[in-house]
């Protein structure tokens, strides 16, 4: 450790050329401007703060979903644009009735999906089956297929309920280590 | 208010009497190969068997009086107790006379339906639906695929023998990296506490009627 003179590449000691050396750099960055932060905070904070979700509605639960979106609720704030495309997509709202012919695509669109990647499980029937949870044709909880995150409780939820259940989701991005340490 | 009663009235038995007397044409048309042909609460209804199902509706599309020219719907009813279990249902409208008509055709178990596509091609994906769901097999269809369930699904699930749950359901399966499907395990069976169900037992009369009808 110590300063190293570049051109001869041996320590520089203690002394008036080391304090003019460090003098030099420490203007330097002063006179750009600098930030301070934790490296995972920031990643939390960028991931959190642009969310996009991807465009997936089965059922009823996407009128829901679609009133979030537009102007009255407005996910925009949030900088949560929808996606036409998983391989552009952060999150995947499960929005209504999976049902057994659509759960294969389902999970191609997730696994299409780039890492980090969260899924909300959006009202009853994508939570446990809801209403149709003895049918032959539903899958009893999309949880079945993709690992959920935040589950939204509701037939359908509202779109207020949706827009809590984002809001819980970036917090719980905010609270985890993006840094895995060994 | 009157005026308006008495017109209603007249319109009434305008239809009535519309109704009649295009049954009275059936009849005369298709004598030989309808069973039965009459009015049951406002609506047409003609019976007739499996041979005779084409003739009946290419009939009723091709004469010019009758001019059935659309295929409203086309599906069938599960009657177990019945020996022909299941009933066709073809809904037809006659544009030219704002007027529906339904033909009746009992089938049984294993028989098949002549494919009413050369007649009406609407019937294509009926047909498809009726043989998903019931099936029942229609000779000549172009393409008899299942059209609602999964791909490789078994059993045909409005039959009344087909279990609610079904025999299958699908889990995503880590290992092998897919979406798998597995004999169906509840953890709790289903339980029906709908004792007052307008499904069963259904009136004709429904609670609230004797008021519209004014004999309340």
């Amino acid at each position: 450790m110590g300063v190293i003179d570049p051109r001869t590449a041996a320590p520089i000691p203690p002394g008036p050329d080391q304090d003019a050396i460090l003098k030099a750099v420490g203007d330097e960055i002063t006179n750009r401007g600098f930030v301070i932060a934790s490296a995972d905070k920031l990643f939390n904070w960028a991931r959190s703060g642009s969310l996009w979700p991807m465009t997936f509605g089965l059922a009823c639960c996407a009128v829901e979903m679609m009133h979030s979106a537009a102007s009255r609720y407005d996910m925009d704030r949030y900088g949560m644009l929808f996606r036409p495309s998983p391989r552009q997509s952060d999150v995947m709202i499960v929005a209504g009735t999976l049902t057994n012919k659509m759960a294969p695509a389902l999970r191609r669109v997730y696994d299409q999906m780039p890492e980090p990647r969260w899924v909300l499980s959006m009202g009853s029937c994508a939570n446990g089956g809801g209403y149709y949870h003895y049918s032959y044709a539903v899958v009893r909880g999309c949880d079945r297929i993709v690992p959920v995150d935040v589950y939204v409780p509701g037939c359908p939820p509202t779109a207020e309920a949706l827009i809590y259940g984002l809001l819980q989701l970036q917090k719980k991005i905010k609270r985890t280590a993006t840094i895995a340490r060994g | 208010m009157t005026d308006a009663t008495a017109v209603d009235a007249e319109n009434r038995d305008t239809a009535v009497s519309a109704l009649d007397s295009m049954c009275d044409h059936i009849r005369q048309l298709l004598g030989a190969v309808i069973s039965d042909a009459g009015v049951v609460r406002g609506e047409i209804v003609v019976r007739t068997g499996i041979s005779d199902v084409i003739a009946v509706l290419s009939s009723l599309r091709d004469d010019r009086h009758a001019a059935f020219n659309q295929l409203s719907d086309l599906t069938a009813v599960d009657y177990p107790e019945r020996p022909n279990r299941f009933e066709m249902v073809y809904q037809l409208l006659s544009m030219r006379n704002n007027m529906r008509l339904r033909i009746l055709v009992a089938v049984g178990e294993g028989q098949a339906v002549p494919s009413a596509t050369t007649v009406y091609s609407a019937a294509n994906w009926a047909e498809r639906e009726a043989w998903d769901m019931f099936g029942i097999f229609f000779a000549g269809h172009p393409d008899l695929r299942r059209l609602l369930t999964d791909y490789g699904f078994e059993g045909h699930p409005l039959r009344k023998d087909f279990p609610l749950t079904g025999h299958v359901e699908v889990r995503y399966d880590d290992t092998q990296r897919r979406v798998v499907n597995e004999p169906v395990s509840l953890v709790q069976e289903f339980r029906d506490f709908d004792f007052l169900s307008p499904w069963e037992g259904m009136q004709a009369q429904i609670p609230g009627d004797e008021k519209a009808n004014g004999e309340g």
